[in-house]
């Protein structure tokens, strides 16, 4: 098997010049997958332009945005048209702060014991736990606001109707808590342990610990987790749609039914004639939609991200 | 030596930095066919550094570096057509061993199929000759379908230079390869590597200065990112050596 | 040891005290977990309580009558096979892609951190501002009308993200010295991705599979304008057929039709929580059993 040295050096040369199929098909790959990659931005721009382009000529022409942001009255059937969406605007914003007054502190306090006081067995099961409430589906939540806290809602606070703020805000609430104590519990992880032990080593107890230490120092990921639960009960469709009694009017107090923003769209897209103005219009909202989610994620995900980097 | 074949190896001007540090600066040398070419310092002597550069792993380390030139069978390696047959033709075996994830028998079969061989046959012959040059076969022939990645670290280190030998690589590359393995298991490595220089070229990292003695035909001495000294291994240890520092560094004195 | 010693570790008042808040506080925060936990498992129970009696051979296998007040909901669970296996075809490849792209060829630049930003993003959407995308980009731009294919495009494009992050988090796990004793070989970028890092990570690319599933299989919104209709008594038959699905079933079924008894909602929802909680539970399951097999 000896080789002379010359043609070694030879054959090798050649080699080293030649690009064989092994060179060509990772080049393949690499375009193949990097498509794939760049798709993610393709579809963010997408659903942009698709969204911005269905509601444009309307909103250019003939909107009013003061009227869509302060108008009181949404009354896209009746002539001539009005498009107020400020009882949505309330109704959302009422129920997402009654999601985030349920959701805040169970989530938290969840997050704390798993995090904190949990271990072993019991821990990896209450995470599994928190991991399928998680996978429950809108239209399921729906029914149970129909279902089971409209009644309950009735004969407890004796209303006469329980599809309410509150039933909306109880289910989003308890949507959001899953996914937010996921996020918060990454956020003490993130919390070094030396942390804790320094803590601990000058005879502070656990919850000393906690509060002192942990909850202080993961505070930038809290607040992620808080303006990420936002974003998801601020974007639910389905189950406010069945547990708020969607009324167009902006509500009072938490018995008052009320509409949101999302669950609008999914009410009247399909009675609005495809490329009317009410079709138009609902697209304008969803347009509001996408930004609002887009600034809130993107918030988050500075959050997060700031502090990684300190 | 045969001196009138053009060298495999050729190092111009050579530094390497991470960063803002320093690792290798101006190191000139060549490596001819078939020859063992021995490589010994002290810790951060920019060893490895220099080894990294050969087959261009300094595309796998975001901050590293690479000045000056280096020629592997006359072609530039920092701008070669075809990368991964430089690689190919280029066998390492660094010194913290890596078992793949894949049975023993596959680890090794790896680098010949992804030449594309097929015959089962062919795989099977290979897989032998490797596992035995690398003194590993004994151990293993009865458990081919285990996990490489589960095995002790010195079979590892082991497995890793099986690896390396089923390349069929023009220039091998050891570094500091015994660092895991028996004295015993050493010198048959050791054996297998004389042999081998009728077929390829080595380069030898060791920080076993006597290993150098054993098995290279020339020496290089780097000290602080410089190629200080080269010379033949035999002039070098029997007081050949012109740098006191070289001198001081084979005496034991520090390192 | 004399006593005195021994005084030396008893516990001060002070200490009793803040040692009884802790256990307080320890009380106090396992009962907040459980207040979230045990409603949900209540309400858990009520569904198989009263979804189990309508939950009948003939449930499963006839088709729904009285615009679904009775009968059954054959119709509807195949149509929801259909939607959720076409949805797979196009977001498996592509999210695995993506994946591949980001942990296995992208550098850390401009580029990375704007998909990086698209994928946070698109997992963020509000599911029907996904609606009206699929209903402006595929039903009317592509021109796959209302149909299978067009909703399930919609589904498609908003689990890629799930897709994508488990894939990616499972192709990180494998070690970088893996990589680069492959790559030191000769391999090429594809040829490691192949041989090394993609069988040591189909958990994390299952795992997103069943999530995707499991997502694909409870969103209404996404799909009541792209594809689903409220009756189509004929299982599908081609992705350019309309159909019935499961969850736009229970949407209908417990707010469009009136007489509606009690029990059909129930089991409903209990069918299609059955479906999500089990391709839940086996995710996690199949991560739980990849995590323990020790492989390195």
């Amino acid at each position: 098997m000896t080789r002379t040295p010359t043609s070694t050096h030879d054959s090798l040369a050649r080699e080293l010049a030649r690009r064989d199929a092994a060179w060509w098909r990772d080049l393949a790959a690499r375009l193949a997958v990097s498509i794939g990659g760049v798709s993610t931005i393709l579809f963010i721009v997408a659903i942009f332009a698709f969204i911005g382009s269905q509601g444009f000529e309307f909103a250019w022409n003939r909107l009013s945005w003061s009227e869509l942001f302060f108008g009181t009255r949404w009354e896209p059937t009746v002539s001539p048209p009005t498009y107020g969406a400020w009882a949505m605007i309330a109704g959302t914003a009422w129920i997402t702060a009654v999601a985030m007054l349920v959701a805040v502190p169970l989530s938290f306090c969840a997050a704390v014991y798993i995090g904190e006081f949990a271990t072993g067995r019991r821990r990896e099961w209450l995470k599994i736990l928190v991991e399928l409430l998680a996978a429950i589906p809108s239209v399921v939540w729906g029914v149970i606001g129909l279902q089971v806290f409209n009644p309950m809602i009735q004969s407890v606070f004796g209303v006469q109707i329980g599809l309410n703020v509150l039933n909306a805000g109880l289910i989003l609430g308890l949507m959001a808590a899953p996914i937010m104590t996921t996020l918060a519990e990454d956020a003490l992880k993130a919390v070094p342990d030396s942390y804790r032990e320094a803590a601990e080593a000058l005879g502070a107890t656990r919850w000393q610990v906690i509060y002192k230490v942990v909850l202080p120092h993961a505070r930038p990921g809290l607040s992620a987790a808080v303006l990420l639960g936002i974003g998801r009960a601020f974007g639910e469709t389905i189950a406010v749609l069945m547990a708020s009694g969607h009324t167009l009017m902006a509500p009072g107090s938490v018995f008052d039914s009320a509409a949101t923003l999302t669950a609008t769209i999914a009410a009247e897209l399909g009675e609005a004639a495809v490329d009317s103005d009410h079709y138009q219009a609902l697209f304008v909202l969803g347009l509001v939609l996408f930004f609002i989610t887009f600034a809130i994620n993107l918030l988050a995900d500075r959050i997060v991200r700031g502090r990684r980097r300190s | 030596m045969v001196t009138a074949a053009p060298a495999l190896l050729e190092v111009r001007g050579l530094g390497i930095r991470y960063g803002d540090k320093v690792a290798l600066q101006g190191v000139d040398l060549q490596v001819r066919p078939n020859e063992i070419f021995g490589l010994i310092g002290p810790a951060n002597a920019g060893k490895t550094s220099f080894l990294r550069a050969i087959n261009r792993m300094d595309e796998f380390v975001p901050n590293m570096r690479v000045e000056g030139e280096v020629r592997f069978a006359g072609h530039d390696v920092q701008h070669i057509t075809n990368l991964y047959a430089l690689r190919r033709r280029i066998g390492v075996v660094f010194p913290l061993p890596v078992g793949l994830p894949l049975s023993i028998y596959d680890n090794v079969a790896l680098a010949p199929r992804l030449r594309g061989m097929r015959s089962r046959a062919d795989l099977d012959a290979i897989v032998e000759r490797c596992l035995r040059r690398a003194a590993l076969w004994d151990e293993v022939k009865d458990r081919l379908q285990n996990l490489g990645s589960l095995l002790s670290g010195g079979q590892q280190q082991r497995l890793t230079i099986a690896r390396a030998l089923s390349q069929e690589p023009a220039l091998l590359l050891l570094d500091e390869f015994s660092i895991a393995v028996d004295p015993v298991t050493t010198m048959r490595i050791e054996e297998v590597l004389k042999e081998l220089r009728q077929e390829l070229t080595i380069v030898l990292v060791t920080n076993l200065v006597q290993q150098a003695r054993r098995l290279a035909d020339r020496t290089a001495f780097f000290l602080g990112g410089r190629c200080v000294e080269i010379a033949e291994t035999e002039s070098l240890f029997s007081g050949g050596a012109k740098d006191q520092r070289t001198i001081d560094y084979l005496e034991g004195r520090f390192g | 040891m004399t006593r005195s010693a021994m005084d030396g570790f008893r516990a001060t008042a002070h200490e009793l005290r803040s040692l009884q808040a802790q256990r307080l506080m320890r009380l106090l925060f396992l009962m907040m977990a459980l207040l979230l936990l045990v409603p949900v498992l209540g309400i858990l129970g009520v569904l198989v309580v009263e979804g189990a009696p309508g939950m009948t051979w003939e449930f499963f296998s006839q088709k729904p009558s009285k615009l679904g007040a009775a009968g059954g909901i054959y119709p509807a669970l195949v149509g929801t096979v259909w939607l959720t296996a076409v949805a797979l075809m196009v977001a498996l490849p592509l999210g695995v892609a993506a994946a591949v792209y980001l942990s296995e060829y992208a550098r850390d630049n401009w580029l990375t951190r704007i998909i990086n930003m698209a994928i946070v993003n698109l997992a963020g959407v509000p599911s029907i501002v996904h609606a009206l995308f699929g209903v402006g980009a595929f039903v009317h731009f592509m021109n796959f009308g209302e149909s299978i294919l067009a909703a399930s495009c919609t589904l498609a494009v908003m689990t890629l993200p799930v897709v994508i992050v488990s894939t990616r988090e499972a192709m990180q796990a494998v070690p970088k010295a893996f990589r680069e004793a492959c790559w030191s070989m000769g391999a090429t970028r594809w040829q490691t991705i192949w041989s090394i890092v993609l069988p040591n990570s189909v958990s994390g690319i299952l795992t997103g599979l069943i999530l995707v599933v499991s997502r694909a299989v409870g969103e209404t919104a996404p799909i009541m304008f792209t594809g689903a209709v409220f009756l189509r008594l004929v299982p599908p038959e081609s992705v350019f057929d309309r159909t019935m699905a499961l969850s736009f079933h229970l949407y209908t079924v417990s707010t469009q039709v009136t007489g509606v008894p009690r029990h059909v909602p129930f089991a409903v929802a209990l069918t299609l929580i059955l479906v999500v909680l089990t391709m839940n539970a086996l995710a996690i399951w199949f991560r739980m059993r990849l995590r323990g097999r020790k492989k390195w």
